[in-house]
């Protein structure tokens, strides 16, 4: 039986997540506007390949195919009347890929974490979204990944307060798994809806949040001035650093995140220098930048 | 209530984003018999400017900037009757139709770059998310726009701008109107490599650049 991912975290490991998803499905072949959740029923065999990917670079947490997998922003493509199927299945195939936890024999435990993004909508009063109507998503959401399997669940590219405590509450009303969240700071050092790091950190802290970071957001090398501002406001909780591989920028029409992976190699020492125990990249990345990053930490 | 300092409470209410106070000071001005267009022009504007650079600055943020917009527009529709009363009119400066390209569903940046045009006196036709070329063609002739807006936050989708701008090429509407491109991975490079007239690179930055282009 392997062991609880908090408990991992607790004795000062370093756990190395994955990297990017719905450009990678796109690389694949997933039309441009189609949702990579379309995939997790269509072509299962392609989310496990690039989970599997990940897992032999050396991501030690792999993320669902779940960022769009509220039913909110599933309706967009017409999903959401699938929704509790997709994030079931979603954390399934993960699992699949991950092992069994009940007869893992210890060797390289990968561990699972349900993705959860935000809505697409503006909360109220800016925009149309309850809180009480966002919690409901959310606890859809986390209930469904958690009967898939998954080990703990993983909010992430949160922007507004108000919904990044909605989605926490709606997943402790979902699932009694381990609650992570991370946000994206892409503004000024802030996030678009203005949170100061040390703001969000303090309220995770306040709802008994475990781990708390960064991700997506701007350059990646943002993320060294973010980390600590979290730090001092959350001496107690692990941080993660999951951004970018650069900034995209069009090259001969073609997208070009200008941070190799050796680039995220270093930051990523770096992060963990600062405290993260949880470090990956998001947008723009691949196995490539995971692969560097896995050699970089295991050298130490 | 002299007017400099009722005008000067409805800058403050912009700033602060208060709709209600907005509204009652809209009303206030109302009884008192005051000028409507002054009270936008010299009296809620003014908040909205003051917001706006604070938003270029990075000191104020999206919330900032969609309450101020809301208590400016609930001043607006409180004044409007009297201003038709009186035959006035604000002041458009243009017409622009403005919309988040085919296959990207990101709402957020592009709604937020329609408000504050509207805002700041243009007419906006806002067609929405997910817009095909052909859509924003067919509402392009509708309203015989001055300006088309594309947004797209997907570095995928970044290709639909250009798709819309050979669309409109191909209706032979090109010449008559200006394209003006934004969104996260878009740059003034993509621009010119597309064949857009302009690139903003945040709502406020994108009211002056939509007033440069109606003005040349």
């Amino acid at each position: 039986m392997r062991a609880h991912i908090l408990q991992r975290l607790a004795s000062g490991e370093v756990l190395i997540a994955d990297g990017a998803t719905g450009t990678m499905l796109q690389a694949a072949g997933l039309p441009t506007g189609t949702p990579g959740e379309a995939w997790i029923l269509e072509r299962p065999e392609e989310i496990m390949r690039l989970h599997r990917a990940y897992v032999e670079a050396g991501s030690q947490i792999i993320l669902t195919t779940t960022f769009g997998g509220t039913r909110a922003r599933l309706k967009a493509a017409g999903l959401d009347v699938q929704a509790g199927e997709i994030n079931r299945r979603a954390a399934e195939l993960a699992r699949q890929v991950a092992g069994d936890p009940s007869t893992d024999s210890g060797q390289g435990e990968v561990y699972v974490a349900g993705d959860i993004g935000p809505t697409g909508d503006m909360m109220d009063p800016l925009g149309p979204l309850t809180y009480e109507a966002a919690v409901e998503l959310f606890a859809e959401q986390a209930q469904a990944l958690a009967a898939g399997g998954v080990d703990c669940i993983y909010i992430e590219t949160m922007s507004g307060l108000n919904e990044a405590k909605a989605a926490v509450e709606g997943v402790r009303q979902g699932c009694d798994l381990p609650v992570f969240c991370t946000f994206s700071f892409d503004t000024h050092g802030r996030t678009s809806m203005g949170l100061s790091p040390a703001q969000a950190a303090r309220t995770m802290v306040a709802l008994e949040v475990p781990a708390i970071g960064a991700n997506c957001g701007h350059a990646p090398e943002e993320v060294l001035d973010i980390l600590p501002q979290m730090r001092e406001a959350a001496p107690d909780a692990y941080l993660i650093a999951k951004p970018n591989a650069g900034v995209p920028r069009m090259v001969k029409r073609q997208v070009v995140y200008d941070a190799t992976p050796e680039r995220m190699a270093e930051l990523a020492r770096r992060y963990v220098e600062m405290g993260a125990c949880i470090v990956g990249v998001c947008c723009g990345s691949s196995p490539a930048d995971i692969a560097a990053i896995a050699a970089a930490l295991r050298i130490g | 209530m002299a007017n400099e300092r009722l005008f000067e409470e409805m800058t403050k209410a912009v700033i602060a984003g208060l709709p209600d106070k907005a509204r009652e000071l809209a009303n206030e001005a109302l009884h008192a018999g005051i000028d409507p267009l002054a009270a936008i022009e010299q009296g809620f504007k003014p908040g909205m400017d003051v917001v706006g650079e604070g938003f270029a600055r990075g000191e104020l943020f999206i919330p900032d900037l969609m309450m101020s917009s809301k208590a400016m527009q609930e001043a607006i529709a409180v004044l409007e009757p009297e201003m038709m009363k009186r035959k006035q009119h604000l002041q458009t400066l243009g017409k622009v139709v403005i919309g988040t390209v085919q296959g990207d569903i990101h709402e957020i940046g592009k709604t937020l770059v329609a408000t504050m045009l509207a805002a700041n006196g243009f007419e906006v036709h806002d067609l929405g998310v997910d817009v095909s070329p052909q859509q924003f063609v067919n509402a392009v002739r509708e309203v015989n726009a001055d300006v088309v807006g594309l947004s797209a936050l997907l570095t995928t989708t970044m290709l639909n701008q250009e798709a819309v701008i050979l669309t409109l090429k191909e209706a032979g509407l090109r010449d008559q109107l200006k394209v003006i491109i934004g969104g996260v991975p878009a740059n003034p490079e993509w621009a010119k490599e597309i064949g857009a007239d302009a690139y903003a690179e945040n709502a406020t930055e994108a009211v002056e650049v939509v007033k440069g282009l109606v003005q040349a």
